[in-house]
């Protein structure tokens, strides 16, 4: 187990529920979904609780990150971009908060599990069909026919924009997923390095600096990756939410 | 990419151009639209740019452009595969949906590194086909 780098995935069942045939088992998995979502609650809850004109440090750091999403929304999808705002914010602190605890040494990486950001993604592009239809009809398929493009080509291009269309989900959410996945792996190939240099003797310790200084410089580059890619997964959703709110323009 | 405009802006002060107007007026629409396209480009993309062109950042570029480009084509070749199954073509489907699934892919890869505009914008400048050809 020890150099195993692929065992802190394992999916463990602590509470096996069977319904029907089909597994609907509590696993460590589900365990840190509520994990995160309570803490993030928490978290936003209780900073705010007393809601001081001039804002505590908690609180401040509340705002902010309020602040930030709700700028980056306005700033993609513009103000009438704003009936969003509940679903991004909360999809960005959820990836947020999952990334970062996954960060605790024996914790679960929440989203470092494919079907997870798969889920997530296809919320996100679920919204942008539905809304998008909702609001607009027939004229939401304006966003698969470019202007400007000659009429023999128009069945082409719109094949591909469709393909390209439908290729969104799967790359916000495999993004999302191997980053967090390769960045797991390397941080405990590197430390199981350490480890195993160290029982080398006197030379095998002096050695082990140099890995033990990666991990150290890899665990410094991991939160940097896990508020990435929170950005990132809350950016694309508000581009892809432009597109359902402005199709073809 | 990113010193196109400035490339533009090097060139078009050449005050010798009064053999063809028609020359200067689709400098000066360039002009505008290169504007128009920096001005109304996410703010993740330069903000991409700015981290990740060295280093470990530069990984994760890498495999947010890989993502995008291998997303395509897998999208075009199970769409190919689907159609196969279900109407017996094979294996017309998958050769034809897999081409179109590496020019999605290919497309993808280019929107997200900004060389080419969201294709909501596409429409802003009147120059058709002006942005879209780099």
């Amino acid at each position: 187990m020890a150099n195993d780098p692929i065992h802190q995935f394992q999916i463990s069942r602590w509470v096996p529920i069977e319904i029907g045939g089909l597994d609907f088992s509590f696993t460590n998995s589900s365990a840190f979904m509520v994990a995160t979502v309570v803490a993030a609650g928490g978290f936003l809850y209780l900073s705010t609780a007393s809601r001081g004109l001039v804002p505590s440090r908690m609180q401040s750091v509340a705002e902010m990150s309020y602040e930030f999403v709700a700028n980056m929304l306005r700033d993609a999808a513009g103000s009438q971009g704003m009936r969003f705002f509940p679903l991004v914010f909360s999809l960005f602190m959820f990836v947020l908060f999952a990334n970062l605890f996954g960060m605790f040494p024996y914790f679960f990486t929440v989203t470092s599990h494919i079907i997870v950001t798969f889920a997530l993604a296809l919320l996100v592009i679920g919204t942008v069909i539905v809304y998008g239809f909702m609001k607009h009809g027939f004229g939401f398929l304006k966003l698969f026919v470019p202007e400007g493009v000659p009429g023999i080509l128009v069945p082409l291009v719109v094949a591909i924009e469709v393909i390209s269309f439908l290729s969104r989900p799967i790359s916000l959410s495999v993004r999302l997923f191997a980053n967090m996945l390769a960045g797991h792996i390397t941080l405990k190939v590197f430390a199981g390095f350490v480890t195993s240099l160290g029982a080398m003797g006197a030379i095998g310790i002096g050695g082990a600096i140099l890995p033990l200084a990666m991990t150290v410089a890899l665990t410094g580059l991991e939160f940097l990756v896990a508020f990435l890619q929170a950005y990132v997964f809350a950016v694309l959703t508000c581009m892809y939410l432009n597109d359902a709110l402005h199709p073809g323009h | 990419m990113s010193e196109r405009p400035g490339d533009t802006g090097n060139r078009t002060p050449g005050q010798d151009r009064d053999a063809g107007g028609r020359e200067d007026d689709l400098d000066r629409r360039r002009k505008e639209l290169d504007a128009a396209i920096l001005a109304r480009r996410p703010a993740a993309g330069e903000k991409d740019r700015a981290d990740g062109s060295s280093g470990m950042a530069g990984i994760g570029n890498a495999l947010k452009l890989s993502s995008e480009f291998i997303a395509g084509i897998v999208v075009g070749a199970a769409i190919g595969w689907i159609i196969d199954r279900l109407a017996g073509t094979s294996p017309f489907g998958l050769v034809v949906f897999l081409l179109l699934g590496f020019g999605a892919g290919v497309l993808n890869a280019l929107r997200s590194a900004g060389l080419i505009t969201q294709a909501g914008i596409r429409s802003s400048g009147k120059d058709e086909g002006g942005s879209g050809r780099k």
